[in-house]
């Protein structure tokens, strides 16, 4: 059963009619109602080929927040093996909001780490929503320095809110935890390449996408503030985040233009979550390409292109 | 007598009116609500004399007091593309740019500049809370970047006042992604092995405390400053509960380890002088009277400067 988004009622009804039809025929063999199912099966696929193709912002912040979208973990165990958990910051707590352990790649060992948002209300609330606290970004600095030492390519998979706003974070230092966090992304040695898989939210995405190559997937955002937010500063009204999603300018399709993201990986037609195995597919085929880009560059030159790619970043704004 | 109170004393009177009597004489201050003249609050840098509340003060105004002889050279900042986004809220960006302009006289919400420190010389970096919040767009990246940039170049230590809402939402991502450009400006010091001091003054929050604010190798606070990631206001909506006196001002992160140091602003310069001075090996300054500088200021001239 598919959670259908808000824009998406019109092909709920479409699905829901084709579906009803077909449970009626099953009980009742001398129905025939093939055709007509096979009709509204097209106006529906259709329909939705309609709706995807220009997706306005907001309407890509709700896909890029599905609940059924692939998440880090479904990425980890499709794409990789042996994937060893490693857990804790050594220093406080450890963090399930941030995912990351030893783990092959194509064989190759690598050193993966992600967001986590949660599949059902219990590992939601576990994962606290994918919403790091500091011992999540001390955790992801002690991994990428484990991985710096060893010579293991680091991926990272973005998918969060944001870093969590609370009591207990701050007192523990959320912003020295991030700053420490891109400052070690902007250090490492190694291969670093990030795939924003969902919501890239602010600093707490900063803080694991500076990296060599950054990917987005095509109805991912990534923005410097909740659409939300956004609109509840400027606009002094938090239901004119349309509006906000619009000037944000969050989108994959935006974010290249100014250079943010090195590619746009493709998804199935109408989202991630609609052929999750497929797009599972085009992540680790980018992975591996972005892999391959950067084996032969040296630990010198690997840091050197980093800094360089984001200090170039600005040189181009978006066309009128 | 009608004719002295109802025609002499109104002519009195309205003459006396008539003075120009300029505006701003008297500053209230914030916290206590006490009278401060401007003068002797601008001689404590906008300190009350009264309850040691720091109130805001102007990069220019603090570099006026900080410098030797209040001489200082701003430091050229390469100048961004303006509006990448052709961003729209309420307001064009552009519109809002030349209001805060206006407003403060200056060009962005970050000056740089160059001089000497009880004859020590450094760079220093001043962000403009009355400029946009000091928000952290394009420029401020490539003020902090161009000071780094002048601090390695001539062997100097940096010395940063943060004081920002956050990042620049009229930049959207790029405004975001100064978080890694200053952490990159940030490594090129620390490469160089010199010193980045960091003075956090009110408020500094949002992604300028998860960035450059955060990493210096002395971390100093003004009293009472509200530095923080998440507001209190965002934190008291998420977690449905009051937060406890004093969260997430300077103290509060003294207390909390967060921070190295809380320091008056008016013994401020002192203590950064001490300081840059140990980290640089230098001999103690001196202090008392000392000679007043001569006609040049004691630096070197900018390179690449066209001479006027």
């Amino acid at each position: 059963m598919t959670q259908y988004l808000n824009f998406e009622k019109p092909l709920a009804e479409i699905e829901g009619k084709a579906e009803e039809l077909r449970a009626m025929a099953r009980q009742n063999e001398e129905m025939d109602v093939e055709q007509e199912a096979k009709a509204l099966d097209k106006k529906a696929s259709d329909l939705l080929v309609e709706l995807y193709k220009s997706l306005t912002p907001w309407r890509k912040c709700q896909v890029a927040r599905h609940p059924e979208r692939p998440h880090c973990q479904d990425y980890i165990s499709a794409l990789f093996t042996e994937f060893t958990p490693l857990a804790g910051d050594r220093n406080f707590a450890e963090d399930d909001a941030v995912m990351g352990g030893l783990a092959r790649f194509n064989d190759q060992p690598v050193m993966v780490i992600g967001h986590e948002k949660g599949n059902d209300t219990k590992s939601r609330i576990e994962r606290n929503f994918g919403m790091a606290r500091p011992e999540g970004y001390r955790k992801a600095i002690r991994l990428m320095e484990m991985a710096d030492k060893f010579g293991l390519p680091i991926i990272t998979l973005v998918d969060t809110p944001g870093a969590y706003p609370g009591k207990g974070a701050e007192e523990r230092g959320q912003s020295e935890a991030i700053a420490r966090s891109t400052e070690k992304c902007l250090q490492v040695r190694v291969p670093l390449i990030s795939v924003v898989i969902g919501e890239g939210g602010s600093g707490g995405a900063v803080a694991f996408a500076t990296a060599n190559r950054v990917a987005m997937l095509e109805h991912s955002v990534y923005s410097v503030i909740s659409p939300e937010g956004c609109a509840s500063i400027l606009w002094k009204d938090a239901e004119k985040m349309r509006e906000a999603a619009e000037a944000l300018r969050l989108t994959a399709q935006d974010l290249a233009q100014l250079g943010v993201n090195d590619r746009i990986i493709r998804e199935p037609m109408g989202g991630a979550h609609r052929d999750r195995d497929a797009a599972i597919k085009s992540v680790g085929a980018a992975i591996s390409e972005m892999l391959a880009e950067l084996a032969k560059l040296s630990g010198d030159k690997l840091v050197q292109q980093r800094r360089k790619k984001f200090l170039d970043l600005g040189s181009k704004g978006l066309a009128a | 007598m009608n004719w002295i109170t109802n025609y002499v004393r109104p002519r009195i009177n309205s003459i006396f009116s008539r003075r120009e009597v300029p505006e701003n004489l008297w500053t209230k201050c914030d916290e206590c609500g006490t009278m401060l003249f401007h003068r002797e609050l601008a001689e404590n840098l906008n300190v009350c004399t009264h309850c040691d509340h720091h109130m805001g003060i102007t990069p220019r105004a603090r570099f006026e007091a900080l410098f030797d002889g209040g001489i200082f050279v701003d430091v050229k900042v390469p100048a961004p593309i303006a509006d990448p986004l052709h961003f729209k809220d309420q307001k064009k960006y552009p519109d809002r740019m030349k209001a805060a302009q206006k407003k403060t006289g200056e060009k962005e919400a970050m000056l740089v500049a160059e001089g000497e420190i009880g004859r020590t010389p450094v760079i220093c970096a001043a962000q403009d809370f009355s400029f946009m919040g000091g928000s952290m767009g394009m420029y401020v990246g490539n003020a902090i970047i161009a000071a780094a940039q002048r601090a390695v170049d001539l062997k100097r230590p940096l010395i940063l006042f943060s004081a920002a809402g956050g990042a620049r939402m009229q930049e959207g991502i790029l405004s975001l992604m100064q978080m890694p450009r200053t952490t990159v400006a940030i490594q090129m010091l620390k490469e160089a092995n010199l010193p980045y001091i960091v003075v956090l003054t009110h408020p500094t929050t949002g992604g300028v405390t998860a960035s450059y604010a955060m990493l210096g190798d002395v971390q100093i606070a003004e009293p009472n400053a509200l530095i923080c990631f998440a507001g209190p206001r965002v934190i008291e909506q998420t977690i449905r509960e009051k937060l406890p006196e004093g969260f997430q001002r300077a103290e509060y992160l003294l207390d909390h380890g967060m921070l190295d140091r809380v320091t008056s602003r008016t013994k401020m310069r002192e203590e950064l002088i001490g300081i840059v001075r140990m980290l640089m090996g230098l001999p103690p300054a001196i202090t008392g009277e000392l000679p007043k500088p001569d006609d040049m200021p004691a630096i070197e001239k900018p390179k690449n400067t066209p001479s006027k």
